[in-house]
């Protein structure tokens, strides 16, 4: 299925976590098809991420008071990887770059998935969070800036859930 | 002071999202703003190490499968009541159908050139990360254009234009074989600042008459044709930095 990939990766770096990001991808999907007479020919992908993009947001409000008695972290958690060789390879790097993806503040963290990971045009990105084009190209340069800072001055562990 | 193009430009032109005369602009104006400079080589470096980091999540095969429908796959600690979940599984099952379906339909209605050349860049980008795997970037590592261009005689049946544009800040760094759309072609490695970029030639023929620019996954690509060849330029630099290596090609 197109965007499938698109969708679950969205949902993971929103939710911060695989198992709830492929429920609620799952239930994006069927609420794509619910919606489909509100889709006008256009950029197929960027309408289903908004979709998904919608669907997190509302879980998330359902969810925000329970995860926060959840203490433990999934980042240690052992994680489904689609390739050890890529983990290996990246090693530090990429524990340390998805820590400091994964505390920045959800509108951050949306555009540059959206922007790095997935390659959407600044339009897209517009399209699918629902922000102005400048808005999108101020939020990156913020979104960067205070990912740069977190890689130069990383957090200690147990101090990740204060934040 | 931060320089008022630090937060204006600077990420546009990053993003390839600046128009030709911009980026033309922001250019001229980064050689005499050290401040600029700085920021731009930070956000290239982090970049770099976030696309190297390979963060992109693919959806598991779980989901695909139970997106599909199948009784078996489908998880089951599934917090719906058993009725539903077998309304929702057949809901499911005609979403993904239709959802194909438009996405099927939707692909069809494009121009049939542009999605060639996006087949094209496709397998072209897919070339240019494989290279940048250890140990697959060149097969004959080095900076003489005259080591370079021999190495490719037998090994394809042209003789690539090979030129080393290190005075221009392209500096050659060596070349390989590589297979795009099912044929060999011939891969030149570049060097920009901290970049690599791929340089793939092969002889024009009708089937891959390379020509247009764009992007895919992040990476930026310029293809055009020159006397006989189609050569396309794959790269995560500036478009701007692609359309000044194409100058270089074209001048020799």
């Amino acid at each position: 299925m197109p965007h499938l990939d698109a969708a679950f990766n969205l949902a993971r770096w929103l939710l911060r976590n695989r198992t709830d990001a492929e429920d609620v991808t799952q239930d994006a999907v069927v609420r794509a098809f619910r919606a489909f007479g509100t889709y006008r020919s256009g950029n197929a992908r960027a309408w289903l991420l908004q979709i998904v993009r919608n669907t997190c947001f509302t879980w998330l409000r359902q969810n925000r008071m329970a995860a926060e008695f959840m203490e433990f972290d999934e980042t240690t958690m052992p994680q489904e990887s689609e390739n050890p060789e890529t983990l290996a390879l990246a090693g530090s790097d990429r524990e340390q770059l998805t820590r400091a993806l994964e505390e920045l503040p959800e509108s951050f963290r949306e555009m540059l998935v959206l922007r790095e990971l997935e390659g959407c045009s600044y339009k897209e990105i517009a399209e699918i969070t629902l922000r102005p084009i400048g808005t999108v190209m101020s939020g990156l340069a913020r979104a960067r800036r205070q990912l740069r800072t977190a890689l130069s001055n990383p957090a200690p562990k147990e101090a990740r859930r204060a934040v | 002071m931060p320089c008022e193009h630090t937060q204006n430009q600077l990420h546009g032109y990053l993003d390839g999202e600046l128009d030709p005369a911009s980026a033309a602009s922001f250019e001229k104006h980064l050689e005499s703003c050290p401040d600029c400079k700085q920021t731009l080589a930070a956000e290239e470096a982090l970049h770099q190490s976030i696309q190297k980091a390979n963060l992109y999540e693919r959806a598991p095969e779980s989901l695909r499968k139970s997106l599909l429908g199948s009784s078996q796959q489908l998880p089951a600690v599934r917090a719906f009541p058993a009725p539903r979940a077998l309304a929702w599984q057949w809901l499911a099952a005609a979403a993904v159908f239709l959802l194909a379906a438009v996405f099927g339909w939707q692909q069809l209605q494009k121009p049939r050139g542009a999605s060639e050349a996006q087949l094209m860049a496709v397998s072209l980008v897919d070339a240019h990360l494989r290279s940048l795997q250890p140990g697959h970037l060149t097969d004959v590592e080095s900076t003489d254009q005259h080591t370079v261009k021999p190495w490719f005689d037998g090994r394809i049946d042209f003789a690539p234009p090979v030129h080393d544009f290190v005075g221009d800040g392209f500096p050659l760094l060596g070349g390989r074989l590589d297979v795009a759309g099912g044929r060999t072609v011939a891969a030149l490695v570049y060097g920009r600042r901290k970049h690599i970029i791929n340089v793939f030639v092969e002889k024009s023929a009708s089937e891959n008459y390379w020509k247009g620019a764009g992007e895919s996954q992040g990476y930026h690509w310029l293809a055009w044709q020159q006397n006989g060849f189609s050569v396309c330029a794959v790269s995560d630099v500036a478009p701007a930095d692609l359309a000044e290596l194409q100058k270089l090609f074209a001048a020799q």
